[in-house]
């Protein structure tokens, strides 16, 4: 008898192991759900964490209204499945009520908009601990990231007052008005996701497959047409075979050209590709230290 | 890749701990390189600011350092996971800084490490930096340390520049708690040892470092021969379908879990024989570290998170009298008769500092007997007292029950990590 996990294993009871230690040291966890494939992975370990009970806390979905109309479908159909509870907190009703102003000009996005209305969720709903599907080999500032982040009462990170993490040990303990951000799957990269998605045969949505779609090019990148974006002069549309490597906003999330249809097709391409998901990104190319700037501020 | 090979991949991690002269950037920055873990963008974006800086060449120092304050002043002042692959094991790094005042994040970075690395430059041999690498390696029981000895292509590749290392380590390593050493002649920056054996050494019959790091034996790194679970959440359904149901969750921390074995429940001392052992994909025969399930009993006891299930006949030492080296975390001393919150496996209490016995020094294994104060950074063996008993191993036998974190109760930081004695 071999009593070695294989990687992917390994990887499973790291994630359960953290799920479980939320539900017990926190009073009010809530998951954060994007749709994409990392907190889908996320809410089907979550549900594997606590069987054959259901999952001990709802999902969170902020829609920014700029979802892909898939994501949307793809999020009912995926929260009826799990069993869980399902929490949306809309942008477009923040903008509304004038709590947030609208980026204007062709590169606007909501990508900021989204922390305010997660921020004011968490409040709403007292949560003391917000799961997120964030990995570590994503992006350099989240290299240095916690599983178990601690947040101060205006949500701000402070990347040089971090608790140290050892073995197995997480100190959840806070002030009241404070909160923590969780991430069960720091430790996979991109590539394990495909995998353990693939060896559990995990349903996705249809936006990571191949499929035709009327595109446009901007700064490199492919970025789905949509009425959502303001075309800029001499920006043509064209039809393509083009997948999503990551699920955002239509306005931020670039599509790739590709033949990959099929799970294992992706799993040969994310092995041999040479470009970091993010690096479809938009958000993520405003500086070299987006992303360490938007963490700072409470996006997760 | 097909299904079935990376169905069998493991997983490995490694500490490495250095400083900006020795060379580890340069090393993290071949591994990911040279297996071809780096991405294009990433790669444009270091050459981008390479070039912004004025430097000469790529500096894939920048590959490793993450945080904006870091890139100003050119320091890691954290620890930094890196991840990277091979169709046989996936890696995670814990990089970490090197330098006495970040001796909490060289703990932090080897407290779960299978393998640690110590670099050493050719040029200098065995300094200070390098003993105090081995020591924490040492104390945190790292199961495999590999001394790299780097710039070998600035000694000319020779032989017995190497052997003089080696000699000078092993003679004084030996006084070290370290199972299994192993030595890699190399020049990172010229790629010798690293992933392709090199021309260069032709008198060198090892492996390269991945080699080793693909091959090392990994699978008795968890102690599985004292069956300890601590429990972490118990689960209960509530629905009709399983209405009886009441299991208990955790993470095996040692030994094989079986089916209809003899189990003791501590603290209350109850014991019961394990009915079921239950997860999301079925029920399983046996249980053994590092998985997480679901256990269950054939009596209906009274047991809640923080309680450990064990054999009758294997137990941990139950005790409020807990001795332990300490690395002290935070700015703000350890206080003498001070009371801290503690963590131990899923268990929390509160303790009193009952005694200093000694600090140690970790560059050179000296033990001081006056000195009281415990600083950030500091290394020391204090004697605790908790409010309620502990379930503990030694850590040598088991570093999951054999570890703790200590929690300042005013400001909730986790102020030092003790590994039991």
């Amino acid at each position: 008898m071999n009593y070695q996990l294989n990687h992917l294993k390994e990887l499973e009871a790291e994630s359960i192991f953290v799920l479980r230690e939320v539900a017990a040291q926190f009073e009010n966890p809530v998951l954060m759900f994007s749709g994409g494939k990392d907190s889908i992975l996320m809410s089907y370990l979550a549900s594997k964490a606590f069987y054959p009970a259901k999952v001990p806390f709802p999902l969170l979905h902020v829609d920014t209204g700029h979802n892909f109309p898939e994501t949307i479908e793809f999020r009912d159909n995926w929260v009826k499945r799990i069993g869980a509870k399902l929490i949306v907190g809309s942008v477009d009703k923040a903008i509304e009520t004038g709590m947030v102003r609208e980026e204007q000009g062709a590169n606007a996005s909501r990508n900021g908009l989204q922390t305010a209305v997660l921020l004011d969720e968490l409040e709403k709903g007292k949560f003391d601990a917000a799961l997120g599907g964030a990995r570590r080999d994503e992006e350099k500032a989240r290299a240095k990231e916690r599983f178990f982040s601690h947040r101060d009462e205006f949500g701000q990170w402070d990347p040089k007052n971090q608790r140290p993490e050892l073995w197995n040990l997480f100190n959840g303990k806070k002030h009241f008005g404070e909160h923590f951000r969780v991430f069960p799957i720091s430790n996979w990269t991109e590539m394990d996701v495909w995998m353990y998605l693939a060896m559990e045969k995990v349903e996705l949505p249809n936006l990571y497959y191949a499929h035709e779609r009327d595109v446009f090019e901007r700064d490199g990148i492919l970025l789905a047409n949509t009425d959502y974006i303001q075309k800029k002069p001499g920006e043509k549309i064209v039809r393509k075979k083009v997948r999503c490597r990551t699920i955002g906003d239509m306005t931020c999330t670039g599509v790739w050209e590709s033949e990959a249809d099929t799970i294992d097709k992706i799993i040969t391409e994310v092995s041999t590709t040479r470009v970091t998901e993010r690096g479809g990104r938009t958000d993520d190319k405003r500086s070299e230290t987006s992303m360490e700037d938007r963490k700072k501020k409470g996006y997760f | 890749m097909t299904q079935q090979e990376y169905e069998n991949m493991e997983l490995l991690r490694f500490t490495t701990a250095g400083s900006v002269d020795d060379g580890k950037s340069t090393l993290i920055g071949r591994l990911l390189y040279d297996s071809k873990s780096i991405f294009e963008d990433q790669y444009e974006q270091v050459k981008k600011t390479s070039e912004r800086r004025g430097e000469e060449g790529v500096n894939l120092a920048l590959l490793t350092d993450g945080l904006k304050s870091e890139r100003e002043q050119g320091i890691t002042i954290d620890v930094a996971y890196r991840y990277f692959s091979t169709p046989k094991r996936k890696f995670i790094i814990g990089d970490t800084p090197g330098h006495i005042q970040y001796t909490r994040n060289m703990v932090t970075g080897a407290s779960t490490a299978n393998v640690a690395l110590v670099l050493i430059d050719a040029r200098n041999g065995v300094v200070e930096q390098t003993r105090r690498h081995a020591i924490i390696a040492s104390l945190l029981q790292i199961p495999h340390l590999v001394v790299c000895v780097n710039k070998m292509d600035l000694v000319d590749y020779k032989e017995d520049a190497y052997e003089k290392i080696k000699d000078e380590f092993s003679n004084w390593a030996s006084k070290l708690d370290v199972k299994d050493v192993s030595f890699i002649p190399m020049s990172a920056l010229a790629g010798d040892n690293v992933v392709d054996q090199s021309v260069n050494m032709p008198w060198y019959k090892g492996s390269t470092l991945l080699y080793y790091l693909e091959n090392v034996h990994i699978g008795s790194d968890h102690n599985l021969i004292d069956v300890r679970f601590p429990v972490q959440y118990v689960i209960r359904p509530y629905n009709d379908e399983f209405h009886d149901y009441r299991g208990y969750s955790g993470r095996v921390a040692g030994g094989i879990m079986k089916k209809g074995d003899k189990v003791t429940v501590l603290p209350s001392g109850f014991t019961s024989t394990i009915a079921k052992i239950d997860t999301f994909d079925g029920e399983l025969e046996e249980a053994h570290a590092p998985m997480s399930v679901t256990v269950l009993l054939e009596d209906d006891i009274d047991i809640s998170r923080g309680d450990m299930i064990v054999r009758e006949n294997n137990q941990p030492e139950v005790s409020q009298d807990i001795e332990v080296m300490i690395s002290w975390f935070h700015e703000k001393p350890m206080q003498p008769r001070g009371k801290y919150t503690i963590m131990h496996t899923t268990r929390e209490a509160r303790c009193v500092i009952k005694e200093i016995n000694y600090k140690l020094d970790i560059n050179t294994l000296h033990r001081n007997l006056e000195d009281q104060e415990i600083r950030m950074n500091d290394i020391a063996r204090v004697t605790l007292r908790t409010t309620v008993p502990l379930f503990a191993d030694p850590y040598r036998r088991n570093r999951i029950t054999g570890s703790i974190i200590l929690i300042d109760e005013g400001t909730n930081e986790t102020v030092g990590a003790g590994m039991i004695i």
